[in-house]
This record gives C-alpha cells, structure tokens and sequence, in this order.
C-alpha cells in the first residue's frame, strides 16, 4: 500500500509541476493576478507530494519491503538500520526522487522569495524542469514498482556505499547540481524579461553561492571516500564521473566571478547569463553521462539506453530552448558601464577566460574516447595522466592572476601599483617554495613551484584584506573596519586561502607522498615518512552482514610509541565483494596510511603503507572554500548609510 | 556579426546532442581486437592436468580453428559451455583452449563435469599467453584462418544466435577460402 | 521480471569490477634495483588497467592488472627501453592501454584544445576588454571606484 501511495503523489507532483510551468505563465501575460500568484503555491505543493513520496519509499527500506523491487535489489535485512535508510538513495530509481525532491526543495526556496517581474517565469522554468524528471522517473526508473511474489530476502547494497562517507556525499552533490537549476531558471527568466542587471545579478547570487557550496562540499566528501575506501590513497582519479560533477563546479566558479561584474558595472551581460545556463547544462550533462551509461565507470548505476535516451530528450529540450532563448535574445541585452582592462573587472574576465579553458579541457578529455570511437570507432583512453599534464599549466596561470586580482581596483587600477602591493605575498611565496624544494627534494620542483604559487595567490587575498582594515594601525580601528566590510569581499578572501590550501594539499597528497611495499608477519615493521607500525594480530571478526579480517599495529614515530589502529579487509557474503578499510593515522601534516592486502602463502599478508604530507589541507581548504561562500552568501550589514556604495567588496 | 555569434552555443549544442545520440547506440566496454588480421602469436603450452593433448601455435596455423579462452572460475564461461559442446558435435572444426588462470586441476575437474569440446587444451596458469592475445576476460573466442591470421574475436559468451549470425559466417568463408 | 534479471547480471558484472579495487603493487613484484621499480612504477601509472574504469594498473588490485605488472617488470629487466614497454603492450590492447594517449592523428585535436579554447578566449576577452576600455574612455570618467585607499 505504501508502494502505491508514493507512486500516486508522485503522479500528482507531476501535474502540479506541469501546472506551475504553464498556467502562472499565462496569468503573467494576461496579466491575471490570481493565476500568476498561484506558481508558489503549485511549487510548495509540488514539495509536499514529493517529500511524501520520499517518505514512502523510505518506510518501504525501513520495513525491508521485499514486494517492492528497488529494496529488493538495494537492501538485505541484515544490514545496519542506518543504511537501510541511506540505501534509498544508493540506487538509480531511489537516488532520481532524491534529486527530484531537491529540485523541489529549491523550486520552494524560490516561491518563499519576495515577488519580483521574475519570480513567475523562475517558477515556469523550474516547474518544467521538475516535470520533465518526474516523467522520467515515472516512466524509465519507478521505485515503487513491485515484484511478484515477493523476495524472501534482498540483494544487499553495494557494501562500497555502506559507509558514512557516502550517505551525505550524493545529497550535497545534488543539492549542488540542482541548485544551479535556480541560477539557469533565473537566466530564462531575465532573458524572457530582457533585465540582465544589477538587481537581477543580486537575486540569482545567493542561489548560486549556495549550490556552489553544496557542490563544493559534496566534491570535497567524494573525494575523501575515496581516499579512506578504496585503499589506495588516491583523492582524485579524474574519472569520468568525478569530473562530471568538477564541470559545473568549475563553471559555477567562472559565473560567481562574472556575476560580479554584472552586479558591479551592468557588463558582461550577455556572457554571464550564458555561464548561467551553462553551469545548469553541465550539471545536466552529467546527469547523462551517469545514469546513460554512454562511458561506463565504476560509479555509474546501471545502464539502459532507454534511459539515456529520455535524458537525452530532457537535455535537448532544457539546454537547447534556453540557448534558442539565448540566441534570440541576448542580443538586445546592453552594457550599462565601461571599465579599463587593468581594473578587478579586467581581472575577473581573466578568471573567467582560465577556468572556461579548464572547463572545456575537463570536457574535452571526458568525452574525446566516444568522439572519436563514434567518428572512427578506435578507442582511446584518456586518464589522470592527461589531465595532470594540461591542467597543471592553467591551474598554475590561474594562481598567477589571483593575486594581482585580488588587490586591483574596480573600474580602472594600474597593474604596476597591484604587483608592488602584492609584493609581499611574493616574499612569502619564495620562502614556501624555498622550504617545500628542501623538505621534498629530490621530488618533483615543479610541485614546490606551485605551493609556491598557491601562497602567492592567498597571500594577495590576506594583503587586500589588510589594507581593507588598515591592519597596521591600532587593533580597535582594524577590527571596526573589518565590522564594516562587505561580506562579499570577506568571503572572497576565505575562498581564495581556501583555494591556495586546496592547490598546497594537492601537491603534499599527489606528488610528495612516500609508500613502502612489504610482506608481513606477525611482530613485522613496517615504516614511512618517519612512521613505523608493527602488526600485532590478525583477526576474523563478524560483522552484521560482512565478515572483516582486522589486522592490528602498533605505531610510533621516531621511537616514540603513539597508539595503534587497524585495516580491515571485509567480505560481504550477499555480493559476494570485498571492501577494505584503510588505517589512517591522521595529523596537521600529514596521514600514515596503510592498507592489508591478501594473505600470501606462509610469507604474510601484503601491507602497503604510505605517507601523505599535508593531506588533511585538501579537505581543510575546501571547508575554507565552502565557508567562504557561506559567508559571502549572506545577507549583507546594515550598512551606513554615509558609506558610498562604490567601496562595495570583491568577488566571491 | 556579434548576433550570429550568439548562435554559436546553439550550434554546439545541436552537434554534441547529436552526437551522444549516436553514442548511446555504442557499447563503451566494446575493445576492439588489435590482432584482427595479425599472426597468431607464437606460443607454446603445457597440458592440464590428466590431459595429454597440449596446446601450442604450431597446433594452429594450417587449420580453420577456434581458440577458446575459458576458466572453471569464470561463471559466463559455464553458460557458453554447452553451445561450444553443441559445435565439438555438429561441426568438423578445430576447437582448441587456453585454460586462462587456473589452480592446478580445478580446469580438469570443470571439464570432467561438463564435458570436453576441446581438441587440444594449454594451461596458462600465470596468464601470459592470454596477455599475448590482448585477452581482457574470460570467455573470449577467437576465429583464426588457415593461414595463421585471426580475423575474428568474441568477448564474452558465445550463443546459439552470436554463432549462428556472427561466428558461423566467418567460419564458412575461412573454410572456402582454406579450399581455394 | 526479465527486466529485473537483467539488472541483477549488471549488478554482478559492476560486484565483479568493483572487487579488484584495492590493493595493487604486491611485495613479491617488487623489483630489487630500486631505479628500475621506479620506472616500473611510473611506467604502470601510465597504464590503464584495462578490466577497470580509470585505475592504473599501478593503483588496481585485478589480477590483469598484477599480470601486466609483472610483464612491465619482466620487459624492463630484459633491457627494454621505456617505449619499448608501452610499445609491447599497445601491441596487444592497442592505445585503449595508454593513460595518456600519444599525440597521434587521432588524437592532435584532443591536446591540441586546450591551447585553442584558451587562445580563443583571450581573443574574445581581448576584444571585450578594448571595447570596454573605448566606452570607458568615451564617457570621461576615468577615476577609479576605490584606488584611494584611505577612502
């Protein structure tokens, strides 16, 4: 019954989107208030059904339903209660209405907002986004959908996603991809409107922050599973689905700096409102590339042509009406303000020039093997060590530009005057390449070269930001002038540290870490970066639907004894699949990290151990990012009114 | 000028939804054989166990034959196993194996239970001949013409309809070749 | 019900991939000149592992990927240059084995785009910025938002 009943408000949730598309639309240009007013109320509706079927495919997992196929082939019922719970969006059907109910979130968020000349065609587009995937759950990948006679007992979930890691990684990674549904429904709606402006720039900012930041974070936790979970210390594997969700990142980040430019001067109109679109048509796109199988990967849920062909059809109808829109339209959007080429707006387009290259590179590489196997059919692989090497150079231009244009003054600067204030940062970034060439040498130089670079570029975000507050003053007038900045520009300012310790992490975790190799005994050692564990036991122990084999060490630094941890290798019997579990010892500079293999023979079980240097910055520098568009999401001070508003902050 | 530039992302769009439009309708796990229309590379190995009849390229070339890649650990191996029985019966062809990966006897004692299609069986047991013929995984089948060249690989289980419509063809066309 | 059969062999071949994530390079591979294991080692990141979805055969626990390994080291002990290794194996799986395929004519637009989208957008830029620059300067008023700092 509970199957039912979320199959039917499902059902309802896709006429009131289908409404919400249409009919305040028509209100809006018969100009009929009633019905133009009734789109709020259709999208918090359109929640409410949502969220209930939610639940109900939830109490089916929490009940271990075997009459509905999705539990059946996700859930066991020997499986810890919490990812029964988490299972439901461990699938592709389950994981489709969590994205539809995030949709709907947002779609929500929108109808709370004050009402302004875009709020109806916002809520048009978002209702016909919403419908077009509940249709497709609907129709290619039903939930509720049930088996007869019903299973004595489920298939388990893939014991990969049985981990904390992944319970909170796809709901973030949604809330971002989703997100910039709002910032794309937002883009039509002020192209229908013709008003790309400051006031439009300043409703659609904080919707972007926030799927940025979403994004950010759901990136950031993938990414650490797969350190911890897969066993082999690797954070990023450019994968194709990893980089499906680094696409609308990157362009999301290129439309946070441009929208600045739009709020601040009324320029670069017709190339943020395209950004904006694009950002969406990314999240899109990888909607596709995951569930279409087009390029299978290890993340990919299972493959249906079928189903690729409906999103490719949402994908056509989403992405090429709002470039036909576009195309139309853009046109007769007009530049309101001028700027000089050496300005924070110059500097800004040249943020927008590195990471659109970067997004594209990202494109490019991800689906050059199926370009050329539909042209040819010769099949070619393109993996990390094609990205590291053409991303390495732009990654290195872009923390070249971010110092000079952190400190640059709006509309005209003097690029001479922004190198001299930025000088210090370049002391600083000697200094740190000095130390990094000493403590890694002989490892790569050109890895010094860019943490070198990396404190450059935070460092010119903390100069402005002193100059801003007039640090060497008195500590009372710096901290009343901090009170008084704008939270845009103190959010720039964490995102940019937060970048440089991302790019400094990177290097200590890809190219600076250490690994040893060794079969082991019992009472064996094993050592790296300084470290020295010893294996103390090994155990079998039970685990509720998994049998772990627990290898237990001692370790101590330098010959002094710290505690001990343990690697696991488990079994889940159901899928018959091994996972393991690494033993991490973590610390502000670096992680000892190992990993038991197989048993070999009378010789001992394989053991590798790694030491990663600085790891822990990558997960600390995007938690700056995040925070940093937290805070410059915000809603701004309550502002002087003596205050001019040109003295108005940097980009976010 | 600048208007039509605005039609660009439009334009772009178009192709690549094309494109993965016709992409869909490729299977990305599909490797191409590198060998098709090469040599059989040159190998020679050792029996299983209880079996005399050894495999080596020399066994081969001269003949229209198959070359079976199998392992009793390989489940998809265990459904083909009866359509490459049916072939052994039906069909004056030489049938011959690569035990891919095995412990010692476990490939023996597979046979023993499901029947033997094989005239001659190697065991490659630390899988280098498999790497020799760009195997990915288990079963893969290839087609080899009298003269020694492949021209023709199977991934994956052979069945009454991939034999019948892909395999037999080729099979028949090697053979009149082999006549001329 | 076929449609959940079908499911189920996707979900076993997926169980099958995803059971040799893990552990890669084992002790006994190891090479004893450390020089050549160095080579090994970047030589088998540059491999792809090619039962995987985007591992190295250096990260990747299949045991394809241990035979390969082995063969690296085997061909490398032999005396085998570094291209004579990935030659070796192209050989057999073709350029679908390189991680990073070679510049080739199949693939010069793959490492050529990068430089292109981005000297194409330095163009665009390029223009945009002197445009701005014309109108900045045709309106007069050229000082600077907040260039003071003491403002």
């Amino acid at each position: 019954m509970i199957a039912e009943l979320g199959n039917f408000a499902l059902i309802v949730a896709l006429m009131a989107a289908l409404w919400q598309a249409v009919f305040p639309l028509m209100g809006a240009v018969r100009r009929d208030r009633a019905l133009a007013a009734g789109s709020a109320n259709s999208a918090l509706a359109q929640l409410a059904l949502i969220a209930f079927a939610f639940g109900c495919l939830t109490i089916a997992y929490a009940q271990s339903d075997f009459s509905v196929a999705n539990v059946v082939q996700n859930s066991h019922s020997a499986k810890p209660f919490v990812y029964k719970l988490t299972g439901v969006w461990g699938n592709h059907e389950g994981s489709m209405l969590l994205w539809v109910l995030i949709l709907a979130v947002f779609g929500a968020a929108v109808a709370m907002t004050r009402a302004g000349s875009l709020k109806v065609v916002t809520l048009a587009a978002q209702g016909a986004i919403a419908a077009a995937f509940i249709a497709f759950i609907l129709f290619t990948s039903n939930p509720f959908e049930r088996v007869l006679p019903a299973a004595s007992d489920g298939m388990d979930l893939n014991p990969l996603l049985q981990d904390p890691g992944l319970i909170i990684h796809p709901p973030f990674l949604y809330l971002g991809y989703v997100g910039y549904s709002v910032t794309f429904a937002y883009a039509i709606a002020g192209l229908i409107r013709g008003r790309i402006d400051a006031e439009w720039a300043r409703a659609v900012r904080p919707f972007a922050l926030a799927a940025w930041v979403f994004l950010t974070i759901g990136i950031a936790i993938g990414s650490w599973w797969a350190y911890y979970e897969l066993g082999w210390g690797g954070f990023w594997a450019w994968d194709p689905v990893e980089n499906a969700s680094f696409m609308p990142w990157l362009a999301g980040t290129a439309f946070l700096h441009s929208v600045r430019v739009v709020e601040k001067r009324g320029a670069l109109k017709v190339w943020t409102v395209l950004l904006a679109i694009l950002a969406f048509s990314l999240s899109l796109v990888g909607t596709f590339l995951v569930r279409s199988g087009i390029l299978t990967s290890v993340h990919a849920f299972a493959v249906d042509p079928e189903r690729g062909m409906f999103i490719l059809a949402i994908l056509a109808l989403a992405i090429g009406g709002a470039l036909t829109l576009f195309a139309l339209r853009a046109g007769a959007l007009r530049a309101e303000g001028a700027f000089q080429p050496a300005s924070r707006e110059g500097a800004l387009i040249v943020n927008n020039v590195l990471l659109v290259t970067m997004t594209a590179t990202v494109f490019i590489g991800t689906f050059y093997p199926l370009f050329i196997d539909v042209l040819t059919g010769e099949r070619l692989t393109v993996g990390a060590p094609y990205f590291n090497a053409v991303f390495a150079p732009l990654t290195l231009l872009l923390l070249f530009a971010m110092a000079p244009g952190a400190v640059l003054a709006w509309k005209k600067g003097r690029l001479g005057a922004a190198f001299r204030q930025a000088a210090p940062a370049a002391g600083a970034a000697a200094v740190a390449m000095i130390i990094a060439l000493w403590m890694t040498w002989p490892k790569s130089a050109a890895a010094a070269f860019a943490a070198g670079l990396a404190v450059w570029a935070g460092g010119g975000a903390l100069i402005e930001l002193a100059r801003r507050v007039d640090l060497f003053s008195s500590p009372k007038r710096s901290l009343a002038r901090f009170a008084g900045l704008p939270r845009s520009f103190i959010g720039m300012t964490i995102a940019h540290v937060g970048m440089a310790v991302v790019i400094i992490g990177a290097m200590g975790a890809g190219v600076w870490r250490t690994e040893t190799v060794r079969l082991m005994n019992i009472g064996d050692v094993i050592s790296a970066g300084g470290y020295e564990a010893t294996l103390k036991s090994v155990d079998e122990v039970q685990g509720p639907n998994f049998i772990s084999e627990t290898a237990t060490f001692d370790i101590s630094r330098n010959g002094r004894q710290l505690d001990s941890f343990a690697a696991e290798r488990r079994y889940y019997p159901v899928r018959q699949m091994q996972t393991t579990e690494a033993a991490i010892r973590t610390t502000f500079f670096g992680d000892f990290y190992l990993s038991v293999g197989e048993r070999q023979t009378e010789a001992g079980w394989a053991v590798k151990a790694w030491y990663n240097p600085l790891v822990l910055w990558l997960w600390l520098g995007s938690g700056l990012l995040a925070l940093g568009g937290v805070v410059a999401a915000l809603p701004a001070a309550q502002r002087k009114p003596v205050q001019s508003p040109a003295a108005e902050g940097a980009p976010a | 000028m600048s208007r039509l530039f605005l039609y660009l992302p439009l334009a772009l769009f178009a192709l690549l939804a094309a494109w993965f439009a016709v992409g869909l309708r490729h299977d990305p796990s599909r490797i191409p054989s590198v060998l098709i229309d090469k040599p059989l590379p040159e190998f020679s190995l050792p029996a299983i166990e209880g079996h005399d009849n050894a495999l080596s390229s020399e066994n081969i070339v001269g003949e229209v034959a198959l070359v079976n890649v199998f392992a009793s650990w390989c489940v998809p191996c265990a459904i083909e196993h009866p359509q490459l029985m049916k072939i052994a019966a039906e069909e004056d062809l030489l049938i011959t194996g690569i035990n891919w990966k095995e412990r010692p006897g476990d490939g023996a004692a597979w046979l023993r239970r499901l029947g033997d299609p094989y005239n001659y069986i190697g065991d490659d047991a630390d899988g280098r001949v498999a790497i020799d013929f760009g195997v990915t995984g288990a079963p893969e089948t290839f087609v080899v013409g009298h003269d020694g060249r492949i021209r023709y690989k199977q991934v994956g289980p052979i069945t009454e309809q991939i034999w019948t419509e892909d395999i037999k063809p080729v099979v028949d066309q090697l053979r009149k070749e082999a006549e001329k | 019900m076929k449609a959940v059969s079908l499911q189920f062999l996707i979900v076993l071949m997926l169980a099958a991939l995803l059971n040799m994530a893990a552990f890669a390079v084992e002790p006994d591979e190891v090479l004893d000149d450390p020089a050549l294991e160095a080579r090994a080692i970047e030589i088998s990141r540059n491999l792809r592992c090619v039962v995987c979805q985007s591992q190295s055969i250096d990260d990747s626990n299949a045991p394809l990927a241990k035979d390969m390994r082995v063969i690296v080291r085997e061909r490398l002990t032999a005396g085998d240059s570094d291209a004579e290794v990935y030659a070796f194996l192209v050989d057999r799986y073709g350029d679908y084995v390189l991680l990073k395929p070679p510049v080739q004519q199949n693939t010069v637009l793959l490492w050529a785009a990068p430089a292109l989208v981005l000297l194409a957008a330095c163009i665009g830029a390029a223009f945009f910025l002197m445009r701005m620059k014309r109108a900045d300067e045709e309106a007069g008023d050229t000082a600077g938002d907040n260039a003071k700092p003491g403002l």
